[in-house]
């Protein structure tokens, strides 16, 4: 006989207010009006900005429930406010950019939001059991937005090659569970602590510990196990390429800090060299691949898989320094992602989306504000100041050069200057480039617009004022490296 | 924090592009005027700097400071001292002057240029009053990407390629730069108990010697090395500055390459004193190549601009020169010939856009006889020429004969090389200057070359003033850096000093693992 367990609802609050609008709009979807989904996108969005409201109130205040599986702690508030804020701009960019498309479903926002309540579970997991129910709520939603778009064969190939792979990955990491479990006897992370660490931990924990990276490794997609990531980014529809490329990846780097630098600190002799080596491997690979690429989507993929590199520098750099590192360069990627993607979404020529690199030619003259801001995304993601990528670029390789890894920090800097090449490529078509006639042109959107201002606003603040911000990610880390 | 006059000359410019973002593009007349105006203003209000600067303390001077990310020890510090005064004078002065070369060669998205040109100059102060090791970086990387646009837009058939080299040969360097930054920041704490980026305090601290050092002196300096640009870290500078429009490169000669030996001035010589000297000498053989091959290309190049942009190599070799002797007169030569090179530079490619404005091409072969044609500006362009060559009673002269006389006090065999490098100057200006013009008028098109207009003239001339008045009174200049660059020597002789006799601190090194 299993006694239940006790009930604390109050440490799943914001998860719970997005599912709940999230079963609201599966059942508004059921009444007219048929044909316009707008009021669906609204309702999400309130439910979206409900839970971020709830996020901020918990602010100081730790919660824990259901015998300690869950734990609503400064950490877990403070991803959940990256979450709320990826999810609701992908909201805000995918009104007008599915209208265009065509494929205006209800149960689009509704599995966006159950995706996003996966995301939220995960930040606040404090047992493996929890991260993997977290994960899985999270990937299936994506799976099925990635092939949204039905009569697109690029975006059923996304689809299924991101479900095949992700359950493939999912597959490693409960298998690394239960040899977790099996050598601890626990999945709590509160109790793996003990059996983890010191001399005589078991090898089969650490056969579980590298099987369990294996599939964190593929969420964030760090190299080796990236190679999903360009096919997915490219066929996906825009809108869930960018929940994808943040909200899916906070979420996972969230369990990943409380599980690495949070529970098995004593243990980063064992998984701090592998980490060393597949941060280097994954920013260098990103960085020196995406110069290659011609399709902007696809480019943006392989930049994203370096900016997994840089935050993984974070991870070895460990401690309260590193985790609050990336918690703030989470924070500023976000913005900067959600933005660059969310000027893609509005590009569009002869009626398809504008994402081949040449397609941009011009586009300074054509649209001075559009090609202005999208400037400053991609001046942010190469990090230069002073916007929030370079602040966030600052923190994460001062953690490492302050934890002593000096090289590292010197390997992820040299990339961050390769990077600026293909990124710039984008500036030298947009501004230096003779126009093409037949170039991308401005889908206007006033949701769209609203995003990409609020998207801007944040990178202007986070690197122009970053004092509160990186207290509050300090603050939020500190409970947990105690 | 009350708002002080660093801060209105640093931010005015910037301020002012924001609000001509919302002038209509078609305005383009009130576009130019608007921002000429706030050029010249600012110019205007950095003249006090000057005139109340305390020529006899060697501190810093109209120091402001506010907190930034007090959780770091990251300050808004600036301040100026007796180098930098004369650094932001040189750019408040340049960059009006640049936007009025621009008046009519711009005529493409003027709006863009413009605010990207206030931008710039907003970047460039800061990196010169920065005293604070975070903000002095902000403002270096951020000066990088209008630059990369003025150079990238409105530059010539290559300019993509100059652009992005530029972007791309700068953004190495300093990216190391930073991880140094870091390092000494930690190290600092971990020595003194403190977290700051402040330069001041963090100056105070005696580095250990060793290869900590070491390693932060060479990502620094190859910052800087770049930035000047060293031989063999120059390549970029040619395709930058033969691509970029006129006021690109006049603002890229004036003002920009100073940044990388106002740096090595700055940060190198004081922070890490006893790596300083240990590279002294490879320094001093890389200027020197530098100047004799700088020298030896400018010669035989058959574009006049090209040919002023390998003579910059040649000019900065010599700052190198006299910086890293360590001697009063050389780093006080080096600093005003870093402001001679500014304005003698500067006005060499301002009139090299004239004419190529006049006959779009920049052959030395596509002139000769001008004189007889455009005597105005055949005479500017001597001044200039005899500027750049270093004729007594001019600015360039000043300069370089100081540097020579602290070259001769530490090697008699390198000012002997170095020296050779004036014979050379004169060498390639001269013989261009004689080729295109006089003699015989050889092509057509030349008889009908107008002179200069009022606007030419006006932009020539305020820094015709300072070629001759540094040039015949130099002290006026040189006075107010003495006892700033007296008490740099003398912090940085006993610094390498306390850390040779193992007086200063003397703990072990964390920096690798």
């Amino acid at each position: 006989m299993i006694p239940a367990p006790p009930v604390n609802v109050g440490a799943l609050a914001p998860t719970l207010v997005i599912l709940g609008a999230a079963v609201l709009v599966l059942l508004l979807d059921l009444f007219p009006p048929r044909e316009d989904k707008t009021h669906l996108a609204v309702v999400s969005l309130i439910g979206v900005v409900g839970a971020l409201m709830i996020a901020l109130t918990r602010w100081g205040r730790d919660q824990r429930g259901f015998r300690d599986m869950v734990v609503l702690d400064n950490f877990a508030l403070f991803v959940d406010v990256i979450i709320c804020y990826a999810v609701a701009l992908v909201i805000l960019l995918s009104m007008d950019y599915l209208r265009r498309a065509g494929v205006q479903t209800g149960e689009y926002y509704a599995l966006v939001l159950f995706s996003a309540s996966g995301m939220m579970l995960m930040a606040s997991a404090n047992d493996l059991i929890v991260v993997f129910l977290g994960l899985e709520l999270m990937s299936l939603c994506l799976y099925v937005l990635a092939g949204l778009f039905k009569q697109r064969l690029d975006s059923g190939e996304a689809s299924m090659k991101y479900f095949l792979l992700g359950a493939f990955a999912s597959s490693f990491m409960l298998y690394g569970i239960a040899l977790t479990y099996g050598a601890t006897g626990s999945t709590s992370f509160s109790r793996i602590v003990g059996a983890a660490t010191g001399p005589d931990r078991p090898v089969i924990f650490l056969v579980g510990l590298a099987l369990m990276l294996v599939g964190f490794g593929f969420k964030i997609s760090a190299a080796p196990f990236h190679m999903w990531a360009p096919d997915v980014y490219q066929g996906a529809p825009t809108s869930v390429t960018t929940l994808i490329a943040t909200g899916s990846k906070a979420a996972a780097f969230a369990a990943l800090i409380r599980l690495l630098i949070g529970t098995l600190r004593g243990a980063q002799p064992d998984w701090g060299p592998l980490m060393w080596g597949l941060a280097v491997v994954t920013m260098t690979l990103g960085n020196v691949v995406a110069i290659a690429q011609s399709n902007l989507k696809r480019m943006l993929a392989y930049s994203s898989i370096a900016h997994v590199g840089y935050m993984m520098v974070g991870l070895v750099a460990g401690g309260a320094a590193g985790a609050g590192a990336i918690l703030y360069y989470l924070f500023a990627y976000t913005f900067t992602t959600v933005g660059t993607f969310g000027v893609l979404s509005l590009c569009a020529r002869a009626g398809e989306e504008a994402v081949e690199v040449e397609e941009y030619a011009g586009l300074g003259r054509r649209h001075p504000l559009l090609a202005g801001t999208l400037t400053l995304f991609l001046l942010s993601l190469i990090g230069i100041p002073p916007l929030a990528g370079f602040v966030g670029k600052f923190y994460l390789f001062g953690a490492a050069v302050q934890s002593g890894f000096l090289w590292l920090a010197v390997i992820g800097v040299l990339n961050s200057a390769i990077a600026a090449y293909y990124y710039l490529r984008v500036v030298v078509y947009m501004y230096m480039r003779e126009p093409d006639a037949a170039g991308a042109t401005l889908s206007p959107s006033f949701a769209g617009g609203v995003a990409l201002a609020v998207a801007a606003a944040g990178i202007v603040i986070l690197g122009v004022m970053p004092a509160p911000f990186a207290e509050l990610a300090q603050s939020a880390v500190a409970t947990l490296v105690r | 924090m009350t708002v002080g006059i660093l801060t209105v000359v640093t931010f005015l410019p910037a301020a002012a592009a924001l609000v001509l973002l919302f002038v209509p593009r078609r305005q383009e007349t009130l576009l130019r005027a608007g921002a000429l105006l706030v050029t010249v203003a600012t110019f205007a209000v950095s003249v006090p700097l000057y005139l109340r600067f305390d020529a006899r303390s060697a501190d810093y001077q109209f120091e402001e400071y506010a907190r930034w990310m007090p959780n770091l020890g990251v300050g808004y510090h600036v301040g100026i001292d007796g180098i930098s005064l004369l650094l932001v004078l040189l750019t408040t002065l340049i960059t009006p002057v640049a936007l009025a070369s621009a008046w009519r060669a711009i005529d493409d998205r003027v709006k863009e240029f413009v605010v990207t040109l206030l931008i710039l100059e907003t970047g460039m102060i800061g990196v010169f009053v920065s005293l604070d090791l975070f903000l002095f970086y902000v403002f270096w990387e951020a000066m990088l990407i209008p630059m990369y646009f003025i150079i990238g837009v409105w530059g010539g058939g290559r300019r993509i390629y100059a652009a992005v080299k530029f972007v791309l040969y700068t953004m190495v360097g300093s990216v190391l730069m930073l991880v140094a930054i870091l390092a000494l920041y930690y190290q600092h704490a971990a020595a003194m108990g403190t977290y700051t980026f402040d330069l001041p305090t963090v100056v105070r601290w005696v580095i250990p010697p060793g290869t900590g050092q070491t390693l932060m002196f060479l990502a620094f300096a190859l910052a800087f090395a770049i930035k000047v640009p060293m031989f063999p870290f120059h390549t970029w500078l040619p395709d930058a500055h033969v691509e970029a429009p006129t006021a690109g490169s006049v603002i890229l000669a004036g003002v920009l390459l100073k940044m990388g030996t106002y740096g090595f001035l700055r940060f190198c010589l004081p922070l890490f004193p006893d790596a300083s000297l240990a590279f002294g000498p490879l320094v001093f053989a890389l200027a020197i190549i530098g100047i004799i091959y700088g020298a030896w290309v400018s010669t035989v190049q058959p574009d006049i601009k090209k040919l002023v942009a390998y003579s910059s190599v040649s000019h900065l070799g010599f700052v190198m020169l006299g910086l890293f002797t360590l001697t009063s007169q050389g780093v006080i030569g080096g600093v005003l010939q870093m402001v001679s090179h500014g304005l003698s530079t500067g006005a060499l490619f301002l009139l090299v856009g004239m004419i190529y404005e006049r006959r779009h091409t920049r052959l030395i072969s596509e002139f000769g006889g001008l004189w007889a044609v455009i005597p105005a500006f055949s005479t500017l362009f001597l001044i200039s020429v005899l500027s750049s060559v270093g004729l007594p009673g001019l600015n360039g002269f000043v300069g370089e004969f100081l540097i020579l006389v602290g070259a001769f006090q530490v090697n008699r065999t390198l000012a002997a090389f170095a020296t050779s490098g004036i014979i050379f100057a004169a060498v390639y200006l001269l013989w261009m200057y004689q080729r295109v013009i006089f003699g015989e008028v050889t092509h057509a098109e030349n008889r009908t070359l107008r002179d200069l207009n009022a606007r030419e003239w006006a932009l020539m001339l305020p820094i015709m003033v300072f070629i001759v008045w540094i040039g015949v009174y130099p002290t006026a200049f040189t006075g107010k850096m003495e006892a700033t660059v007296d008490a740099l020597i003398a912090q940085v002789q006993s610094k390498a000093s306390v850390a040779i006799d193992g007086h200063g601190p003397s703990r072990p090194m964390v920096l690798l693992r």
